[in-house]
Order: C-alpha cells, then sequence, then structure tokens
C-alpha cells in the first residue's frame, strides 16, 4: 500500500456503492487527483452495500428515481455485472390492483416493458407460489439481479488504472476539518485518519449509516437514520437448487405484506419491511471489530419477523414449511425524513458533499450525477430537486424529525402512496400568525416542507351547493382532495377571497454590490426602478431552470426574493453560496419576520379600498408595482400581483401584525362574502386556468425558459448564471413546448368518472405510443387539476412541436386506461382570461 | 504442598511429562516450594523415567497411583484415584493442565468433594485474602480476574498459557507407590476399546498446520494442503467454514470449540481469520498466511503474508520443496 | 427415552468483545445471542434420539427471562419441552448452577420420570468452566464423560467415543446417564418456518430453584493485550515461494 497522501483534489470517505461509483465517475469526468478511504476492509468495508439483496425494480412513480435507476440499471449492465430474472410484484387486494395498474401507467411513461399477470399466469413464472392468495400480479421482465460489490470494484480499479484514484481501506476518519471563509460559509480543508491528515478541496460523505457522524465532525447535518430491514435466507430448496444458478425465478414482491422472496441460488432470501420501524443511533451501530457479522448486519430479531414469516408461508407454503432458517439479520439500511436520497453540497460547509441514503438500485446514476454536479456546478443527468441535501430546512434536520417521518413512511416502502399523500407526523412546526382564524374556519392543512398552509377550508362547504360542485366519483381521484376547492375557486372569480401565502420565503439582498449579484444571479433584468417586481426564472449553469421566482425591489440598494416554500430553502442555499466574497452583499432571511395575504377577485379593490391609505386605482397602483404603506394604521408592503388571474395584491406585514390585519381585512370584506380559501385554488385551479409553471412540476433543469414559454423577447446585457446556453437556446426552434390539454372524456371502461392525479402520467399519440423529444424527453402529465371557470379539466406536459399545435387530439394514460386529450394552447397564453384583462383590473 | 496431577507420554527417550504437565508443575513451582507429583501408573507407563522427568520440572516427589482398574482411562476411576491421594497428601493447591483428561479428572474430584474448580488459569498468587486468578474466557479472546476462596485451591492450568521451564541442577523426584482403593462403580465410565482414526499427525501436537478455510473452495482444494502437509510432516486443519460446508470432517477443526493447536508454524491458507478460529490457533508460534485479501485479519495476525490465490501458491510450493 | 439437554445463552461476539463501563461484564446490548456450538450438538442429539427411539426430548437452560429465546429456538428445531430456571441475570458460579440444574432435574424426574440421557455441551462459550455437567452426573450419581463426538443407544446402554488426536476412546456406559458433548457429534439443523411458528406458540415451563455460591467471585474482565504483529509480506503469488522456503528453512521444520 502507497503512503498516505498529504494532499489531494477530493477525499472520497465510503467505498460502498455510491463512493465507488462516485470515484469511478468523477474519473471519467476528468478528476486526476482522488483519494478514497473506508474504515472498513475491501471490498466489503462492512456497509450497507455488503448485506444489500442486489435487485432492481426499475418502475418507480417518480421521474427523478426512475431516471436514476434507469440508468444505473444501464451502467450495472456495461459492467457486466447484472442479470435479469425479471420480476412480479404481486396483489392479494383489489386496492392493491389498482395501484398494479398505475404502475403500468408509469412503466410506460418512463418506457419499461411490464405487463399485468393473472394469478395463474404469474404461477406459470413462478411455480411455487399460491395462486389462490393472489388476485394477479404486475410483471417486468427487465427487474434484476446485480452484484453491486462487484461493480465499486470494477469502478474504483477503473479509476485506480488511470491513474487517478488511491484507496485506503481500514483507515477510520477521526475529523474533518473547516476553516472560516470571509463573507461566506466555512470551508472543508483536510480529512484526519488513523493513517494521517490529508487536505483536499472536496470532501464527499458517503458514508452511508454512519453519514450523519462524518458530517457532524464538519459541523454539517446529513438527516438520516440507520433502520433495520429484517432478512432471512431459508433454504434449501430443491426447486431452486435444480436451477444451478444464482437466480433463475422473477422475484416476487408480495406488496400487500410489504415482502419480498427472491431466489438466492438454492435458497430464498426473504425480506420485509412489515416490521416495526426499528432505528439505531450512528453511534450505537457496533465496529467493524465489534461486530459479529459486519457492523450493519445487526442481531436479527426473531419476534420481529414471526407475523411476516406466516404471510410468507402463506404465498409459498409448498417450499417454504421446511425450509430452513440459516441466515437472518437485522440490516442497516439509511432512511430519510421525506424518503429521498442526500445529495449534493452540505448546507453548511462549502466544498462539504453528502452522497448518502441511496439504494443499490440508484448508485451508478447517483454516482454520475454527483460527479457532473461537482464537475459542472449542476448535475446534467436528472434534476435535483428531490435529492438536493438542500431540500431541507433547518427545522427538518433534527434527529425528533428526521426519526418521527422514518417512523411514518418506513412501512411505506411498499405502500400505496398517493400523489398528494399528507404526513401525519410532527406536524404544527411552521404556522403563520392567521393560524387561529384559519382553524376557526375548518382548514384542512397541507405540509410544505413544515409549513402549515390550509388546502381548503370546511368552513367553505355551503359554496359547494351554490356553486353546484360535484365530486369526484372514484376514491383515489378525490383523496386528499375537496369539492369544496373548486368552489373556492368559483368564489374567487366572482367575488373576492383571501389567500395565506405566508409560507412563501423571503429574502432581503442588499448592499453597494447588490444590483450586480442581482443581475448574475437572475435572468430578467432586475435593475429597475424602486417599487418594481420582476418575474424571472433563475437558470442552472446549463441553462435549464433552478427556480423561478419573484423579485422585488424594496430601495436603490435593496432586494426582496420571493420564492415558494417547497423549493425555499435550496433557493437560500444557491443564494448564499453565490454571494460576493468581498462582503458587498448581505442576505437575510425575513421569513419569519413577515406573514403575508393575497386578496383576489372582482370585489378586492373594493374591499382593500375601505381599510387601505394608498390610492388603489389602476393608474395609481399599476399592475406588478409595489408600495409601502398602512391599512388601518398597520404598516404593510402591498403588490398588486397575482398568480390566481382575479386582481388584487399580496399585501404583507410583520409577524406581530398579522392577526390583526387578518381580522381587519375581514370585517371589511364582510359585506363582499369575502371567503379565505386553500393553497387548493392557488397552486392548481387558478394557477393552471392561468398556464402559470411551477417549480419542480413543470420547471427543470432538463428544460429551458424556451421551452416552457417564459423566455422574454429581449435578453439583458448583464453577465447572469446559465446566459450562454440561454442564448443558444434561444437561436434553436425548441424541440419540446410546455403546453396545457383538455381532458375531453373522463369515462374509464367501467363508466366510472375519473381524474388524473397529475403523477406523470404519459401523454401518449391516438395510436397509443409514447412521445419522445428529439432530447429523449418524454412527454408526461406535470400538473394535473380542475379549470372550474373554464369548464374543463386540465394537464400540462410538454410536447415535440409536432403534437404542440393547438386542437392535436392526443390521449392521457391513467390508470392503465387511455382517456382523449386535446392540446387547448401550446404556449403560456392562460385559458382563463387570455389577455389578462381581470388580471390587471 | 501443592499436588499437580500429571498426564504422561512416551517421547523419544522414554516416557516422560506430557508438555502441558510441565507447564503446570512450572506454574506451581512459582508458588510453592513443596511441589508432587501425582500420576496413574496404568501397567504400560515406566514411571521412573516420569520421576526424572517430573524432577526436571520441579517435583520433589511423584505419586503413582495403581489399582486394577486404572490401566485404561477412565474419568471416575482417575478421579477417585487422585481424590483418594489428595486426601492422604491434603496439600493446599491441586493443579492439572487444562487439557481433556486433566481438566475432566479435577472436575470429578472437584464435583466429589463439592470444592470450586477454577479452570483455565493463567497466572496465579495467594494473599492474606485468598487468591486472586487469572483465567481466560472465551477459549482467551478474554481474561477473567477472580478471586477465590476455598479450603482446598483446585485450578487447571491453560495449555501454552505458561512457558514450561526446567529447574537449575535438576535431581529425579522420589517415587511413591500406591495401591488406592476404588469403589467398582467407577469401572462404568472406563475406556472400553481404543480405535485408531488417523496414521499420520495429530493436530494437537503437530509442529506443522496447513489450515485451510473458506478460500479453498472444495473438499478436492484441500488435496494440496494435504500435500504440503505431508511434505512438511504436519497435520492439515480447517476453519468453521470448511466444516460446515462438509469440506472436512470435524476433528480437523482448528478453534474454539474444535482443536487448539500450538504448531512451530501455522500456514493458513485462505482463512479471513475470525476470533473463535484464532481462539484455537493463537498458540502457533509463527503464522504464515497466504491469502488474496491483504487486509484479512489472519494477514494482520502473520509474521509472513503471501498474498495472492492459495491455489496457485501452494503448488507451486509443493513442487518447489519436492524440487529440492 | 426422555433426553434433556441442558444449554447456556451467550452473546455473539465479533473479533472484539465489548465490556460494561464496570468491566465485570460483556456489554451484550448490541449483541445477539446463542448458544454455544457444543450445545447446539447436544439439541440437536436429543432430537434425533427421540427421532430414532421414540420419548420425549427437553431443553433447560439456567439463565435471565431473554434465555427464552434460545429455548424457543431449541423447540423451533423439534425440541418438545422448554424449561427456563430463571436467575437473578447474574452469571451464576459453576457450583450454584450444577445445584440449580440438580434441583430441577430432580422437579421434572418427579414430575415425568428420569431422564435417559441428559446432555451437557462440553464447555460453555463464555465462561469454559469445563465442570457443571460433571458436577451435576455426580451429584445424581450417573456415569459421565467429557467431549463426546459420537453417541449411539443401545437398550440400557450408550456407546459414546471422543477423539485424542489420532484415536478415539470408546465407552460404554449404562442408563442413565450423562455426557458432555462436542460439536462434531452432529450437523445441526436449522430451524423450519414452520418450526419457528410452532416455538413460537410453545409454552416455557419455569422452574425456581437456586443453589449456594461457590467460592470464586469474578473481579473483572480484560481484554488481552493487542499483540502488535509487523507482518512482512514475502511477495505475491508463486514468486513468494522462494522466500517461504527459506523461513520453513529458519524454522528447521523444512530440512
Amino acid at each position: 500500500m502507497s503512503d498516505f497522501p498529504a494532499r489531494t483534489d477530493v477525499v472520497v470517505i465510503g467505498a460502498g456503492i455510491v463512493g465507488n461509483c462516485l470515484v469511478g465517475h468523477l474519473s471519467r469526468l476528468g478528476w486526476t487527483d482522488i483519494v478514497q478511504v473506508d474504515k472498513g476492509p475491501l471490498p466489503n468495508p462492512g456497509g450497507s452495500t455488503g448485506h444489500a439483496s442486489n435487485f432492481i425494480f426499475p418502475v418507480d412513480h417518480g421521474k427523478e428515481i426512475a431516471t436514476l435507476t434507469l440508468e444505473s440499471q444501464r451502467q450495472y449492465e456495461e459492467l457486466g455485472v447484472q442479470v435479469s430474472p425479471g420480476g412480479i410484484e404481486v396483489a392479494r387486494t383489489e386496492e392493491r390492483m389498482e395501484e398494479l395498474r398505475r404502475r403500468m401507467t408509469s412503466a410506460k411513461a418512463w418506457g419499461v416493458e411490464a405487463e399485468l399477470l393473472t394469478p395463474a399466469q404469474v404461477k406459470e413464472l413462478v411455480p411455487y407460489i399460491e395462486e389462490d392468495v393472489i388476485l394477479g400480479g404486475f410483471h417486468s421482465p427487465t427487474t434484476s439481479v446485480v452484484d453491486s460489490l462487484r461493480a465499486g470494484t470494477l469502478l474504483r480499479d477503473e479509476a485506480r488504472d488511470a491513474g487517478h484514484l488511491q484507496v485506503f481501506p481500514n483507515t477510520e476518519v477521526l475529523d474533518v476539518e473547516t476553516e472560516p471563509v470571509d463573507h461566506g460559509l466555512p470551508r472543508v480543508t483536510a480529512v484526519v485518519t488513523d493513517r494521517g491528515r490529508i487536505e483536499a478541496d472536496h470532501v464527499v460523505v458517503a458514508c452511508g449509516v454512519w453519514s450523519p457522524r462524518i458530517a457532524e465532525m464538519a459541523g454539517a447535518t446529513i438527516p438520516l437514520t440507520p433502520a433495520v430491514h429484517q432478512m432471512a435466507d431459508v433454504g434449501p430448496i430443491e426447486i431452486l437448487q435444480e436451477t444451478g444458478t444464482e437466480i433463475a425465478f422473477p422475484i416476487v414482491r408480495d406488496m400487500d405484506t410489504f415482502m419480498y422472496e427472491r431466489q438466492a441460488a438454492g435458497s430464498m432470501e426473504v425480506g420485509s419491511y412489515a416490521h416495526r420501524p426499528i432505528f439505531h443511533h450512528p453511534d450505537e451501530i457496533p465496529s467493524n471489530d465489534e461486530a459479529a457479522l459486519t457492523p450493519t448486519e445487526m442481531p436479527f430479531t426473531m419476534e420481529d419477523f414471526d407475523d411476516q414469516l406466516e404471510d410468507a408461508l402463506e404465498l409459498m407454503p409448498s417450499i417454504l414449511e421446511t425450509a430452513e432458517i440459516r441466515y437472518a439479520i437485522n440490516g442497516l439500511l439509511s432512511l430519510t425524513p421525506d424518503g429521498g436520497p442526500l445529495l449534493g453540497e452540505t448546507v453548511e460547509v462549502a466544498n462539504l458533499w453528502s452522497a448518502a441514503a441511496v439504494w443499490i438500485k440508484e448508485g451508478p446514476g447517483v454516482g454520475q450525477l454527483l460527479a457532473e454536479w461537482m464537475t459542472h456546478g449542476h448535475p446534467h443527468l436528472a434534476d435535483p430537486h428531490g435529492t438536493d441535501i438542500a431540500r431541507f430546512y433547518d427545522h427538518e434536520r433534527s434527529e425528533r424529525h428526521v426519526l418521527e417521518r422514518c417512523a411514518e413512511h418506513f412501512n411505506k416502502t411498499y405502500g400505496i402512496v398517493h400523489p398528494r399523500e399528507q404526513w401525519a407526523t410532527d406536524r404544527d412546526m411552521n404556522v403563520s400568525p392567521f393560524h387561529p382564524r384559519e382553524v376557526d374556519h375548518g382548514a384542512v392543512f397541507f405540509d410544505a416542507r413544515g409549513w402549515e398552509r390550509p388546502q381548503w377550508y370546511e368552513g367553505n362547504a355551503d359554496l359547494v351547493d351554490r356553486h353546484h360542485v360535484e365530486d369526484r366519483e372514484v376514491e383515489w381521484d378525490r383523496r386528499w382532495w375537496s369539492p369544496i376547492i373548486n368552489a373556492e375557486h368559483l368564489h374567487l372569480r366572482e367575488k373576492v377571497a383571501m389567500v395565506d401565502l405566508t409560507a412563501f420565503q423571503q429574502f432581503d439582498v442588499s448592499g453597494p454590490g447588490v444590483v450586480d449579484y442581482v443581475e448574475t444571479m437572475f435572468v430578467n433584468k432586475c435593475d429597475q426602478p424602486v417599487g418594481s417586481s420582476i418575474y424571472t426564472p433563475v437558470l442552472a449553469p446549463n441553462g435549464g431552470f433552478r427556480s423561478d421566482l419573484t423579485v422585488l425591489r424594496l430601495a436603490d440598494d435593496t432586494f426582496r426574493i420571493i420564492t415558494g416554500a417547497f423549493d425555499g430553502a435550496r433557493d437560500a442555499h444557491w443564494f448564499r453560496k453565490h454571494l460576493p466574497r468581498d462582503g458587498s452583499v448581505t442576505f437575510t432571511d425575513v421569513t419569519s419576520a413577515t406573514c403575508t395575504i393575497g386578496v383576489w377577485g372582482p370585489d378586492a379593490p373594493a374591499l382593500v379600498g375601505k381599510v387601505c391609505e394608498a390610492d388603489l386605482s389602476a393608474e395609481a397602483f399599476p399592475y406588478a408595482s409595489v408600495q409601502q404603506t398602512r391599512i388601518e394604521g398597520i404598516p404593510v408592503t402591498m403588490f398588486r400581483i397575482s398568480y390566481v388571474g382575479d386582481t388584487g395584491w399580496e399585501i404583507t406585514t410583520a409577524t406581530e401584525h398579522g392577526l390583526r390585519l387578518w381580522d381587519t381585512l375581514a370585517a371589511a370584506g364582510e359585506e363582499f362574502d369575502v371567503r379565505p380559501v386553500g393553497i387548493g385554488v392557488y397552486g392548481t385551479t387558478g394557477r393552471l386556468e392561468k398556464g402559470y409553471r411551477l417549480m419542480g412540476a413543470e420547471l427543470e433543469s432538463e428544460y429551458t425558459p424556451v421551452e416552457a414559454g417564459l423566455a422574454r423577447r429581449k435578453v439583458k446585457a448583464h453577465d447572469f448564471i446559465g446566459k450562454e446556453p440561454y442564448l443558444a437556446a434561444r437561436e434553436e426552434d425548441p424541440v419540446a413546448i410546455l403546453c396545457t390539454l383538455t381532458m375531453d372524456d373522463h369515462v374509464d371502461a367501467q363508466g366510472r368518472t375519473r381524474y388524473p392525479t397529475g403523477g406523470s402520467e404519459p401523454i401518449l399519440t391516438l395510436d397509443g405510443d409514447r412521445i419522445v423529444d428529439a432530447r429523449g424527453r418524454v412527454s408526461i402529465v406535470t400538473s394535473a387539476g380542475s379549470g372550474p371557470s373554464v369548464g374543463a379539466y386540465l394537464l400540462m406536459a410538454y410536447l415535440p412541436p409536432e403534437h404542440a399545435v393547438n386542437g392535436t387530439k392526443l390521449q392521457v394514460m391513467y390508470m392503465n386506461e387511455l382517456f382523449p386529450v386535446t392540446v387547448a394552447e401550446a404556449g403560456s397564453t392562460p385559458l382563463f382570461d387570455p389577455d389578462n384583462t381581470r388580471l390587471k383590473g | 504442598m501443592i499436588v499437580v496431577f500429571v498426564e504422561t507420554t512416551a517421547g523419544d527417550d522414554g516416557d516422560v511429562l506430557a508438555g502441558p504437565s510441565r507447564q503446570a508443575l512450572t506454574l506451581a513451582r512459582s508458588l510453592d516450594d513443596d511441589v508432587v507429583a501425582v500420576a496413574v501408573d496404568d501397567g504400560e507407563v515406566d514411571l521412573d523415567e516420569v520421576a526424572e522427568d517430573a524432577g526436571r520440572y520441579g517435583a520433589v516427589q511423584l505419586h503413582g497411583a495403581w489399582h486394577d482398574l486404572l490401566d485404561r482411562y477412565g474419568p471416575e476411576s482417575w478421579a477417585a484415584a487422585l481424590d483418594g491421594l489428595v486426601e492422604e497428601l491434603a496439600p493446599g493447591v491441586v493443579l492439572a493442565a487444562g487439557t481433556e483428561r486433566g481438566g475432566e479428572v479435577l472436575a470429578h474430584v472437584a464435583a466429589r468433594r463439592d470444592l470450586p474448580l477454577v479452570a483455565n488459569v493463567t497466572h496465579a498468587e495467594a494473599d492474606d485474602a485468598g487468591w486472586r486468578l487469572q483465567r481466560v474466557r472465551w477459549g482467551g479472546s478474554l481474561f477473567e480476574h477472580t478471586r477465590l476462596e476455598a479450603e482446598r485451591v483446585l485450578l487447571t492450568v491453560q495449555p501454552h498459557a505458561v512457558d514450561a521451564v526446567e529447574v537449575v541442577d535438576p535431581a529425579a523426584a522420589e517415587l511413591v507407590e500406591h495401591d488406592v482403593e476404588l469403589d467398582d462403580v467407577v469401572a462404568r465410565t472406563r475406556v472400553v476399546e481404543e480405535v485408531v482414526t488417523s496414521t499420520g499427525v495429530s493436530l494437537a501436537t503437530a509442529p506443522v498446520v496447513v489450515g485451510g478455510g473458506r478460500g479453498v473452495g472444495s473438499a478436492e482444494g484441500f488435496a494440496d494442503l494435504e500435500r504440503l502437509a505431508g511434505l512438511l510432516g504436519g497435520a492439515v486443519g480447517c476453519s468453521r467454514v470448511a466444516t460446515n460446508n462438509g469440506w472436512r470432517p470435524h476433528r480437523d477443526q482448528v478453534g474454539q470449540t474444535g482443536t487448539a493447536i500450538a504448531p512451530t508454524i501455522y500456514i493458513a491458507c485462505g482463512i479471513s481469520g475470525a476470533i473463535q478460529h484464532w481462539a484455537g490457533a493463537k498458540s502457533a508460534k509463527h503464522v504464515l498466511a497466504i491469502n488474496t485479501d491483504a487486509e484479512a485479519n489472519m494477514v494482520a495476525r502473520a509474521d509472513w503474508a503471501v498474498v495472492g490465490d492459495l491455489h496457485q501458491v501452494v503448488p507451486a510450493l509443493v513442487a518447489a520443496i519436492e524440487a529440492r | 427415552m426422555r433426553v434433556l439437554a441442558c444449554i447456556k445463552r451467550v452473546p455473539i461476539p465479533g473479533a472484539k468483545i465489548p465490556l460494561t463501563d464496570d468491566g465485570t461484564a460483556v456489554d451484550d446490548e448490541r449483541l445477539g445471542h446463542t448458544v454455544s456450538p457444543h450445545e447446539e450438538c447436544a439439541v440437536e442429539e436429543a432430537v434425533r434420539l427421540v427421532e430414532a427411539h421414540g420419548g420425549t426430548s427437553t431443553v433447560l437452560t439456567v439463565g435471565p427471562p431473554d434465555a427464552e429465546e434460545q429455548l424457543r429456538a431449541a423447540v423451533s428445531t423439534g425440541v418438545d419441552q422448554a424449561v427456563l430456571v430463571p436467575t437473578d441475570g447474574a452469571d451464576w458460579d459453576p457450583q450454584r448452577t450444577a445445584a440449580a440444574v440438580v434441583a430441577a432435574i430432580g422437579e421434572l424426574e418427579q414430575a415425568d420420570g428420569p431422564f435417559d440421557l441428559v446432555l451437557f455441551g462440553n464447555e460453555s462459550a463464555d465462561a469454559g468452566g469445563f465442570q457443571v455437567g460433571i458436577r451435576v452426573a455426580v451429584a445424581l450419581g450417573r456415569p459421565m464423560v467429557q467431549g463426546i463426538k459420537e453417541v449411539e443407544v443401545d437398550g440400557d446402554t450408550v456407546r459414546v467415543s471422543r477423539p485424542t488426536g489420532t484415536t478415539s476412546e470408546v465407552y460404554e456406559l449404562p442408563l442413565p446417564a450423562c455426557l458432555g458433548v462436542r460439536e462434531g457429534l452432529n450437523l445441526p439443523r436449522y430451524p423450519t418456518m414452520r418450526g419457528r411458528l410452532v416455538s413460537r406458540k410453545a409454552t416455557i415451563a419455569e422452574v425456581t430453584v437456586d443453589g449456594p455460591a461457590g467460592g470464586q467471585s469474578l473481579v473483572a474482565l480484560e481484554s488481552p493485550p493487542e499483540q502488535e504483529v509487523e507482518t512482512e509480506v514475502l511477495g505475491s503469488g508463486p514468486e513468494a515461494i522462494e522466500r517461504v522456503i527459506s523461513v520453513l528453512e529458519d524454522l528447521k521444520v523444512l530440512t
């Protein structure tokens, strides 16, 4: 072994699937001085990779994970460490059958081969299954089994053979050193190990279940918990032995019991996600020396497995009855509060990267994604908004939150998770000052990364009859939904409504260098007169969307950035990271100091006019302008803008005045029958009718402002992040155009009226073919919802130009059925009030 | 007085004490000058020769126990004989080597008298409050410090924990023969037959042990190890993986629950070095590890290592030795 | 026939055995538990003997309530009855343990008749006292041989053998008898899935007995000092042969 070096470009801590894939991809992207350490031996250092079941079911409902999974399968195949016995998810309940139909839809979206099987067909492929127990199965023939340890060895060897990598197993990290940076985040400088200290420009924490402990050495948080996944190897089983191979029969996922049965040579590996959540603190995991097996193969707790044994016996009695339990572990894996991986630069320490909470199925893709991110400043493989570790607010990083949320979703590993699914635990963390009034009016709260936002108000139930709104027929379609939303929408359009917008994140940037700073960060020209507002894309270096938001010029040297709750933490990190090092701009998060009410509707000017000191006429207070004024003495910032399509203001005041502001507006609005309405109107129905785009849905780094229809006619002179690719995109004809579609017929084969939930349903041609644009991007539904005022159910999707023509007839697949749709608007012109007369008042 | 129950063996120059008994005598000498050995006279052993060897390791007397029922080993008969002599000699301490027979006989003596017995002691000293002992647990992976209060102290000595040291100017121990009385019932646990199971070298006493583990891969894979052991006058051992996979009989297993070995050199081939295996191998004077993994525990514990595939290294070594 | 196997719950440590802060016990909080391989063979032999000769197999342990796990594991491999002699949680010394086992056997035999064979592991995995079985046998007045790797019951006698290096000693004991058995006696079966479900519902009998403490008292446990060995790598692959041979010559095992 070579001497431990004193300096390197990057230290990768961890030689599990992620660390290994990362060093391989860094080497491929031109990093020539990489050092990898692991406290355990090679090739199995004793982390979760070493005991992984190593199978990959390619179908996921989410785009980001599906992309990473499919790319990982491709790379495993390229490495020659993959076999594809196929896999079958079996259903024991009708509800699960419906979920399998949803799986078929996602398979179609991502172009993965799949079919639904009858119990008899399942038995043909899996002769030892008890077909009476199941109602059917979802068969994906490309379900594969990989050798993750071998893949890691190959990638390490590749980087080592290129002369780019030195690997040090049995090397324990004792400290991660940082140094303060003037006007910036502290920066990582060195890693101290029991072999010596090494200085590094970048450090990557790819330590799986130990990641929180290593990150903490540098003062950073990686919010995950080690959790037990029980697994027992049972055998010998004759029919499996006879195959004479590692795996010949399809892997069976017994979805309703949260279990799987996977052939492992002559025996069966039975795994479970059904037992009680069992968490261990990273400090409690035994060392390699102390562990009886490996550190992450904890002692099996049989009593937690007994019920699962019965379930497994019920499904495969003929082979499992007499099978012996030969090896059984409480295997540790990493769980995160929202179930997603933790990738990217930590928010606390510059150049300290997290590559944690990654499953075998995503490993190579994640390695590539992170290597791209470290190399180019932003990944190309997939938009990382669901995996970026910066997505967590501070209040989401506590051990308590991690444990509560992980306990809640552990048993949903094989669960049926609705696209609008809400968390039950650790709620009421962030509430607005209006919260008591909202509760009084029967608010149904949805969680936005800890922020409680009324989605609708049961107190508005009377509006349903008034506006003749119909409920949805199928429970799945109306789950986490209410017809009250549509009624609230119509009330707003007819009269006036108040919307709590406090969850929006508000950042003030100010100082002598602020103009230069905002011009660099944002696409559209921000150097406008005080009182102006600028709606603008924020681009990633590749010219794709990093965010979209609104900037207000509050003073010569102060701008306020207003961005959504879901991406607020990521955006804050992005803005902080890019602050000039000379201290000429300061960043202040004023979210907690402020609260905001949107007042919109035809009667909004009359209502606000009763209590506001300012002249609200369109001439004195034009659309998109900002004024500081008072409402019955309360100091407010009023911003004439609307995301719902009717005129009005976003009225912001200090938190302590919030309740008074609410009560004042409510009292003034009594004569207009003002109603508080929920985010269901704001975020879905009102927005879709106006064709407004949403970050994380329509907007992501795969797509450019040109494709999203958000490019302005002119490009400002000032340089900004992503400018060059943005200019290039403007020169080309777009290969995809964001369109709004209407659903022409809602009736399914059983005669039921269906409403797609907007969970990445594929848009298909009339022949039922997938639609893929010239860059290989598939057309899927990015948002879906009612348009009560336009009398249609609306879908948004990017379509290639040949389909992006108003009036084009296409189909949407939902729950494995096809429904006709029509392109209503290819571009950004709203379906409701196309010339914005109502909007501008 | 300390009584040491000794076992005998046939040496190159006549009957001598077994190695662990010599070690037990050496420990006894460190506790008391008055060390007396007790051996069973099975009618075959030449106790005069043994007395000479016992003297070399510090015994002033060798008491031989004789009875018709002692001609073949039996835990109850041998224990009854020792028990009788201990009663007669009335020592404060009785020691035996922590061998199969030593431990078994002394445990029977302890049970007969309901005296405490401390097994596998590595260090002993007495003070006013009684005895302070160090013994091994977990096959040697842990030391236990323990106190003992007893009217008579019964200890077995952990084999290979104490180096056997001869006295300066040795004199043969005085041989004292005893006809002991035994109850007929003790005959029920006498050996009725002795079957030769292996013509080779005994694993426990082999000067060279060639061990094979997971890396050997199959029963056939041990053929090269057999040849190497044969060339070196040694025995083949194995790890638990090899017995569990049915590649070797259990009697070849080296480890905490298998055989403890103490060869001049242990050549460990494709053995990762789990603690339970090491517990049986730690008394080897030298270790040579042959392993593909330079980071394996066995390599870390070895004096010498060859990094490589045993299926290439061992045949090459065999060929090189045969070519000499 | 009636066969009793006596077992002891012990932790499953790795290469380094963790100790409690006061150093008087193994810190087994994060460790799994089992019985020694010898005792697994004792349990297996009990099941096989009953399968071959009919009768009842029983497993008994003196230990903490958690030892129920090991009793159920035995039941899941086919043992008929399980008996727990609860301790106060502390590790009892060999005399006290043996006295409790003798008392428990007395009660069990009074209820259901004598055991033809009482099987022990040769020694426990943790304490390794090499004596509890012998003490029980002597107290019961039954014959006992340690180190057994073959058992054959024939009418009123049991023929057993124990290996001694290159030979095997054969004994013939009259029943009832006690044996200390060694790993290798048989290849213990693993619990089947069905067996586990059966054991889950099995009743664990409790016999509360105790004996007086012996004269031995544990002061502390200690990990042996790490032997720092400087490993000399002789080479990679067959190229190292020459140096291997010179090592063997220096040690005089090759002349």
